[in-house]
């Protein structure tokens, strides 16, 4: 069983992932410098990495409470 | 032909690596030293996930329509961050229902229906069989594109006749291979522990092959990322490749193809065998919630950079879904080719195996099983020992699955490509997700609603993927997709009713999960539940909380002999004995002391004994672990006599049970809402024992002093009355002493008057401008000379010219001249001084005066400013004091209700130049137009 809290942080884990994900959000980076490729894969990979991190960090630590 | 032999020598040399890795798994786990039981392994026997479909059509997509290949990860990884709640929640249900697939999951979910199990079952055999399709031609084409570089790949392959079709022999190879890999158990509702192995050892290779291919082709072909993209940058034709313009049906199409990823996650019949069916240890979910989708990250790295490169060097004229195997080629690197094909092999191979195996589970316990139990009569009309039996439905059913893989891919196959075919079969899986993940959390879902949705999603699915998807291989005319059917325009199956705009796979989506999800739901809202689902919607709903479990359900009657004949015929001889066992060891303690009285073999001993609720349930779930949990019914119904299930009693328990705690919970609150108010009222009764005992005291204090004054006036009184012949002096002495005594008296009365009208707030006050200066001066001259007859010297300090306050003159005056009479008493017994000092401190008017005698302690400097409080030690502990008149003990007291009342303060503090305590008067300036209509000086000290 997950505690509440960390049951409570892994939802909004999920939601923030959620909205990095999807528009409008990506929308910001799909813009591309100088007429060239669009930044959109960049930035959804980076906001993937971080999801992961915030996953990781959240998961593996030991409870505190 | 040498190179032909080399490929088939490395492609059957790692079938055979992961066939031995297998039968190591197998052997481990008999041994009970589980080679699986690690967080990492699972993670990796989920990436099964990733197919062919990732290795060779990502590329491919990545090429056609941007960066939207990777809404087919990010949706699973959203899936499995939420792992931790909602699969941890579908292991814990599988677990305690020995579920085998998600049919069975279904099924039981909702109500143990049979005809619902049977539903799931067809449906995922149709929709996933495009998806083993395409993994056979994955192998097929890779394999072509290996041998016959640079020539194309040859055409469509179904005209030459199936024996010449090299895809033909895949299926037969897999099929064969997967019968000896799943199948090997009798047991068959044991884990697969082997096939993980080898699953987990399959995500490895392929994602190092993968990654090998880009890193070769970034570092290699380019001189490194920055080479690559700048090189791609400069095409014009790449300009929008990434953007999300090159994403069919845009922001729509992009959010539609996430949730469908997301959804299929959950509902692929693979996906639920390892994550919930193949789970060992549920703590292993957390760690794969955020090690899956990493595998997924690093898998998906190196796709733009292959596709990027591969619209470069191989310009328009190359398939894109090869690219991964001709860039090498084209670099002449036929040993990486080689790697890469074993890549791309045991991606599909992992899939097909995994697929294979859910599905032939499926078909035989779902679809076969109940179809034999229902035509034959009950289960005597049936040989005995049906493990066997069991055992080649399966293989069956395997054969029978990659044989329609293998005909889809050779009839249809050719017209689509395999990212294309991968969405269809997605589409239609998800059909599942509306009765499975309402059914998590919806008590309230029903089976009829649950199967009526998903009729009606996967009549929407065939007739807006599947029958165009026919219609473009040419099974039916092109005119039904352009024109709809019977010419009718609403009815074109890629603009339903209209709704143009949207791509193919979302405007199926939209309709088919509105169809299903509006009947599951409407038809749950309006229809009763068998208590059977209601049980089941209960186990199910409340899977997570303690102290709900499964009860023992059976309430009939049956012999130990007629269940022991029952599960022998399914399960076989070993695996019965296990189950009674097992049974007998916890809870029939007395049955085993009667059997070792007759000797060993406990399971022969006592067969004409009835079985316990306990057994029978537990029998029903050893059979549904093999059959499947509606044939499990079935079955222990046809050997259970009388009432089978009393389900309003398990209702009312697991009601009961979940009411308990609720209680609990609430009895728990309001205990400790109790707990506080009875503290509260503690305080509460401590505070008026303490108001009690200060008005006792106070009762006692007043008559003390009254009485004393008292006493001396009637006693000088009667010495008057008694002794007519008094002298004249002594008579005016004594007459004199009555006359004060009275004054003192009536004057302790006005104090206390004072006191009860400041307390009660009808004190009234005459706040006018008042000088302060000249009225602590006139206040000074009333009190120096009774002040200096005392004996103490009465010094003041006044800097300033005037000062202006707001107050009442008369009740101020009486102020000063008590705080002066006090800060006297305080002060030394030899050679007292008090200082009085008049200043301006930050916008008030200060009044201080300090004494040079012992100082007050800290903690009593409140307490002078209560009622009738003497600093008696102090006066006791110097002996006689000097004769100074006692006071009430109310000057202070009342001297700080006037001041307050007029908006200033007054307190102890220690002296500054002195060394005993500092009495200290703060009023606040007056304003400076109130300054200005200066009044009359105070008229008269009153008496």
């Amino acid at each position: 069983m997950l505690k509440p809290r960390r049951a409570q942080r892994l939802v909004a884990l999920v939601i923030l992932a959620a909205l990095l994900f999807t528009p409008p959000l990506i929308l910001l980076a799909d813009k591309s410098v100088d007429g060239g490729l669009s930044w959109l894969a960049a930035y959804l990979f980076v906001s993937w990495a971080l999801v992961i991190g915030l996953a990781a960090w959240l998961l593996e630590r030991v409870p505190e409470d | 032909m040498g190179a032909e032999v080399g490929v088939l020598v490395a492609a059957f040399g790692y079938l055979a690596l992961l066939f031995v890795i297998a039968a190591w798994g197998d052997r481990r786990a008999e041994q009970g030293r589980s080679v699986i039981a690690s967080p990492l392994v699972y993670t990796l026997s989920i990436a099964v996930y990733c197919t062919a479909w990732t290795f060779y059509g990502s590329v491919g997509r990545a090429a056609e329509a941007g960066p939207s290949f990777l809404l087919i990860y990010l949706g699973p990884t959203l899936a499995m961050l939420s792992g931790p709640l909602i699969i941890r929640k579908m292991i814990r249900i599988a677990r305690a229902q020995r579920i085998t697939s998600i049919a069975d999951f279904i099924s039981a979910r909702y109500g143990k229906s049979s005809r619902l199990g049977a539903l799931v079952a067809l449906i995922a055999l149709i929709g996933i069989t495009p998806y083993i399709a395409l993994q056979l031609k994955a192998i097929t084409v890779s394999h072509a594109v290996l041998m016959d570089y640079p020539a194309a790949p040859g055409g469509p392959t179904s005209a030459a006749g199936f024996l010449s079709d090299k895809s033909f022999w895949v299926a037969l190879v897999l099929a064969v291979f997967i019968m000896l890999f799943g199948t090997r158990h009798l047991d068959a509702s044991e884990r697969h522990e082997g096939m993980v192995a080898a699953i987990a050892v399959e995500s490895l290779v392929k994602l190092i092959a993968f990654l090998t291919v880009g890193l070769f082709t970034v570092f290699v072909l380019f001189e490194g990322p920055v080479d690559l993209f700048t090189r791609a940058a400069s095409q014009p034709q790449l300009q929008n490749a990434l953007s999300l313009s090159a994403v069919p049906g845009g922001a729509l199409g992009w959010v539609s193809t996430l949730l469908l990823a997301f959804l299929a996650f959950f509902t692929l019949p693979r996906q639920f065998q390892v994550l919930v069916v193949e789970n060992v240890d549920e703590r292993h979910l957390t760690r794969a919630s955020w090690l899956f989708p990493l595998y997924l990250l690093v898998i998906n790295l190196m796709v733009i950079p292959i596709a990027l490169a591969g619209l470069l060097l191989m310009g328009s004229g190359g398939d894109p879904d090869s690219f991964v195997l001709t860039l090498p080629l084209s670099a002449g690197r036929e040993g990486l080719s080689l790697f890469v094909f074993i890549g791309g092999l045991s991606a599909a191979t992992g899939m097909v195996i995994v697929e294979t195996i859910a599905l032939s589970t499926m078909v035989s316990n779902q679809l076969v099983m109940p179809l034999l139990l229902r035509t034959t009569k009950r289960y005597q009309g049936l040989h005995s020992d049906l493990s066997a039996w069991l055992l080649g439905i399966r293989r069956g059913a395997i054969a029978l699955i990659l044989m329609m893989g293998y005909l889809y891919h050779a009839l249809i196959g050719d017209s689509y490509s395999l990212v294309t075919i991968g969405l269809v079969s997605f589409a239609a899986v998800s059909q599942f997700a509306p009765a499975l993940l309402l059914g998590l959390y919806w008590r309230g879902a029903c089976g009829l609603g649950a199967g009526l949705g998903m009729l009606a999603g996967i009549a929407v699915w065939s007739y807006t993927l599947l029958l165009p998807g026919f219609a473009q291989s040419g099974w039916l005319p092109l005119s039904f997709l352009e024109e709809g059917l019977f010419g009718q325009a609403w009815l074109r199956p890629y603009a339903l009713f209209g709704l143009d705009g949207l791509d193919i796979y979302s405007h199926s989506l939209l309709w088919s999960l509105m169809a299903n999800i509006g009947v599951l739901v409407g038809l749950s809202l309006f229809t009763r539940q068998s208590h059977l689902e209601q049980t089941q919607a209960a186990l199910f709903a409340d899977a997570l909380t303690e102290g709900v479990d499964t009860p023992p359900l059976w309430q009939g009657q049956t012999t130990r002999g007629a269940l022991h004949d029952l599960l022998r015929r399914y399960l076989g001889a070993a695996a019965t004995a296990r189950v009674l066992a097992k049974a007998d060891a916890p809870n029939h303690h007395h049955r085993i002391e009667a059997s070792t009285a007759y000797g060993i073999g406990s399971a022969e001993s006592g067969m004409e004994e009835s079985a316990s609720p306990q057994l029978i349930a537990r029998a029903e779930q050893a059979l549904a672990g093999a059959l499947g949990s509606a044939s499990a019914r079935l079955l222990i119904t046809s050997v259970v006599r009388g009432e089978a299930l009393d389900m309003e009693a398990v209702l009312s328990i697991l009601d009961t049970t979940s009411q308990a705690l609720e209680y609990n919970r609430r009895l728990e609150q309001k205990s400790r809402e109790l707990a506080r108010i009875g503290e509260e009222l503690r305080d509460a009764n401590e505070r008026l024992r303490e108001l009690d005992r200060l008005k006792d005291e106070f009762v006692a204090m007043v008559s003390h002093e009254l009485r004393t004054p008292l006493t001396s006036i009637r006693a000088f009184a009667e010495i008057l009355r008694d002794s007519q012949d008094m002298p004249e002096a002594k008579r005016t002495q004594f007459l004199e002493v009555v006359v004060l005594e009275s004054q003192r008296l009536s004057r302790l009365i006005e104090e206390m008057l004072d006191l009860a009208r400041l307390e009660s707030g009808r004190l009234t006050l005459h706040p006018q401008p008042l000088e302060m200066v000249a009225l602590t001066r006139q206040s000074l001259a009333a009190v120096q000379h009774p002040i200096e007859e005392r004996g103490v010297k009465l010094k003041a300090i006044i800097d300033l010219d005037e000062a202006w306050v707001i107050g009442d003159s008369d009740r101020l005056e009486q102020v000063i001249i008590n705080l002066i009479d006090n800060a006297a008493k305080f002060a030394a017994d030899a050679s007292p001084v008090v200082l009085l000092r008049l200043e301006h401190h930050q916008g008030h008017v200060r009044l201080s005066l300090e004494d040079n005698g012992l100082g007050i302690a800290s903690e009593d400097r409140e307490r002078v400013f209560e009622k009738f409080h003497q600093l008696e030690q102090h006066s006791t502990a110097s002996g006689q004091s000097r004769g100074r008149p006692r006071g009430s003990g109310l000057g202070l007291p009342i001297s700080r209700g006037i001041v307050v009342q007029l908006g200033g303060r007054l307190w102890v503090e220690d002296a500054t130049t002195l060394s005993g305590a500092n009495l200290i008067m703060e009023l606040p300036d007056a304003p400076q137009d109130k300054v200005m209509p200066v009044t009359e000086t105070p008229s008269q000290p009153n008496g």
